[in-house]
């Protein structure tokens, strides 16, 4: 089929829903298919967004609409070995391993092993089957439906990662989840739709690797959903490493109970046109959040992360750090939106966005909004754009290095500050492992 | 060794050295002193290759080679070191990691065999001792959260570690206290031999007390004005350089 039949991409995708539903047989019976119905309906009523759209000024989503993505569920699903998959796995490190291909969960290649009793590590799919009330007081409630884009993922929305942690629970081996993406003959759509729920008092570390084969053109519409519960833990680390083709879209909506902790690490290699919507409420007092962010683009590659902070309750403390690499033809952006409420007082908020620009054609938008509305409170932001620093680097090709090489270390150091939060020593060395090969640099081992 | 002849040279269009003129040969201690803004630092930097810094006129040659035409890593595999004023600090690469690097880029250009990790080791282990340094010194990253004294130990560490041939000491002794200066001097100490050769840049005698050179020069408004044996130091000190400055205007009126 190709677009011309279509109106609009729109019609191509409120057009595949019917054979969605006949694959779908007896899980349309569930209450969540009520919920993609009216997500349809959204879907039908939405334009998908376009620049004249304040939150997409800088991000043209155009080529990502050209195409006529197919649900990887009305697709044939490819097959995978553990060999096969193994070089996209984060390794070395004891860990519960969870794989989804084309945003469906996989049984045979994932080794979830051993949880805490009454913990959920798994396929979303799975619960809604056995468990449905389980997650129905979560699941699309966190997350409004804003654009089209999440509408589109709501509609569609099949499986995905559910990570349940009951009251006291503590689960301590980190939880290595895997999104390999691949298109066959079929150009695909891949829609994992994420929930992760943390109760009272429990603790959750979970790493979300998304990634695909190389050359292989497909689209990531993720949309995740999070729930700290009073005095949870939860440290979300996501890798983006898709295909240079593809195209990532992720909605991100997290919401903290008083007394929580949620780290948030985004650290992005892949993708042509790469857009993460990161936005946490934080509706209870005393929580804590904290973003880090790492981003790397080179060729033409489209970066685009905002990312937003709800003050709504007072005594709670934000930090971000978002850190961009640029090289080639690439273009970042970074909007920063912090609203501190009108109740929302002793509130501690701080930002910073830094740029490195490594050629004379990358480029940044890069955009902090804070709107605050309470009297008594520390807010600060900054933004820095900026080459490698040459006096740091005339210091190192002065011991004998050559400069290629110092500026590999220099680049090493201005990504430490976010890599080194990262508590898992294997992941942060792999990370750092991943910057040299994806920037096509000299490589610094550390000893 | 190192032989500069009618150095000229110039940053953002401005003069700053006015025709200098030195020999140093191997096993000899050279210092420079002068005020602030006689062209020390500019110095310094025009003889590692930092290229903010124009030479306009002169040559510099380094065991017969012309160093102005080498990058800074060439002039660092050539044997040469300078011990910075302001050394800087890089997050997220260990001690060990920028030292390892430096060492093998430098013995891969004199076709030397790359170290083993144990004989790496053990060169750590005899410099770090030299210096008190602690052992741990080496998996932090290099001068991050250090003092300014630790700082410029860390340069004599590196310094020790690569074994250069020709040392220049910018203003090493510049926020030392007395104990530092002590550890840093007799790191220098250490390393001085026959067959290398030191360019202390200062501005105090008191680090001259340590490290005592053969030959002591006045440096003022980039050049050279005034030569002398280590007692020229001593004298600078108990007179001030407005001493040299007053001496040089008679002859210049004589």
């Amino acid at each position: 089929m190709n677009n011309l039949e279509f109106k609009n991409i729109k019609d191509w995708y409120l057009s595949g829903f019917d054979l969605f539903e006949k694959k779908l047989n007896g899980e349309s019976k569930s209450f969540l298919h009520e919920i993609r119905k009216d997500a349809l309906l959204t879907l039908s009523s939405l334009d998908f967004p376009a620049n004249h759209n304040e939150e997409w000024k800088y991000t043209n989503v155009s080529p990502i609409l050209k195409y006529n993505f197919i649900p990887a569920v009305n697709s044939i699903l490819p097959k995978f070995s553990k060999k096969e998959i193994e070089k996209f796995l984060f390794s070395n490190f004891d860990c519960h391993l969870i794989v989804f291909i084309n945003g469906i969960f996989s049984e045979e290649l994932s080794e979830i092993g051993a949880l805490p009793d009454g913990v959920i590590a798994g396929s979303l799919r799975n619960i809604v089957k056995e468990n449905p009330q389980l997650v129905n007081n979560y699941l699309t409630r966190l997350s409004k439906i804003d654009n089209a884009f999440n509408a589109l993922n709501t509609a569609y929305s099949f499986d995905g990662l559910a990570v349940i942690v009951p009251d006291g629970k503590v689960v301590d081996k980190p939880i290595q989840v895997l999104y390999l993406n691949s298109s066959g003959d079929e150009l695909i759509l891949s829609q994992p739709r994420n929930l992760i729920i943390a109760g009272k008092n429990s603790q959750v570390n979970i790493i979300t690797n998304y990634c695909g084969f190389d050359q292989n053109l497909y689209f990531s519409n993720i949309v995740t959903e999070l729930y700290a519960d009073e005095n949870a833990v939860i440290s979300l680390c996501k890798v983006q490493d898709e295909s240079h083709d593809a195209f990532h879209i992720e909605k991100l909506q997290a919401s903290q109970k008083s007394n929580s902790l949620f780290n948030h690490y985004s650290i992005g290699f892949g993708g042509s046109i790469v857009r993460n919507d990161i936005n946490t409420l934080l509706d209870g007092e005393n929580t804590e959040t904290h973003y880090y962010g790492l981003y790397l683009a080179n060729g033409k590659q489209h970066v685009d992360n905002h990312t937003f902070i709800d003050h709504a309750k007072p005594n709670c403390m934000s930090n971000e750090l978002y850190k961009g690499i640029l090289d080639g033809n690439s273009h970042g952006v970074f909007n920063g939106k912090i609203i501190v409420r009108h109740d929302a007082q002793k509130t501690n908020a701080y930002q910073q966005n830094k740029t490195i620009l490594l050629s004379k054609t990358a480029k940044i938008d890069t955009k902090p909004q804070l709107e605050i509305f309470a009297n008594d409170v520390k807010c600060s932001h900054g933004a820095t754009v900026g080459k490698l620093d040459e006096s740091s680097e005339f210091y190192i090709r002065s011991r004998g290095v050559p400069q290629e090489l110092a500026k590999s270390m220099l680049i090493r150091a201005f990504a430490n500050d976010v890599i080194e939060t990262i508590k898992i020593d294997q992941l942060r060395e792999q990370l750092n492992h991943m910057i040299f090969e994806h920037l096509h640099r000299v490589e610094i081992h550390n000893q | 060794m190192l032989s500069i002849k009618n150095l000229k040279a110039n940053i953002d269009g401005k003069e700053i050295l006015n025709g200098i003129d030195l020999e140093i040969k191997t096993g000899e201690v050279h210092a420079i002193m002068g005020p602030n803004g006689s062209g020390k630092s500019t110095l310094a930097n025009v003889l590692t290759g930092n290229k903010s810094y124009e030479v306009t006129e002169g040559e510099i040659l380094f065991e017969g080679k012309n160093l102005l035409e080498m990058d800074p890593e060439t002039r660092a595999r050539e044997g040469m070191f300078l011990a910075f004023q302001y050394p800087i600090e890089i997050p997220g690469i260990s001690n060990a990691t920028f030292l390892k690097t430096a060492l093998n880029e430098i013995r891969k250009y004199n076709n030397q065999p790359e170290l083993t990790p144990k004989e790496f080791l053990e060169r750590i282990k005899e410099k770090a001792k030299i210096l008190g340094l602690d052992d741990t010194l080496i998996s932090r990253a290099v001068n991050v959260g250090f003092s300014g004294g630790e700082k410029k130990r860390n340069e004599i560490f590196q310094m020790l570690m690569l074994e250069p041939k020709f040392v220049l000491l910018d203003e090493t002794d510049s926020g030392l206290d007395i104990d530092a200066l002590k550890i840093v001097s007799s790191g220098v100490n250490v390393y001085r031999k026959p067959t290398n050769a030191v360019l202390v840049i200062t501005h105090y005698q008191r680090l001259l007390d340590y490290i005592v050179p053969d030959y002591v020069h006045v440096l003022s408004k980039g050049r050279i004005i005034k030569s002398g044996g280590k007692e020229l130091a001593l004298e600078l000190e108990d007179k001030g350089y407005d001493w040299i400055k007053t001496e040089e205007l008679e002859a210049e009126n004589a």
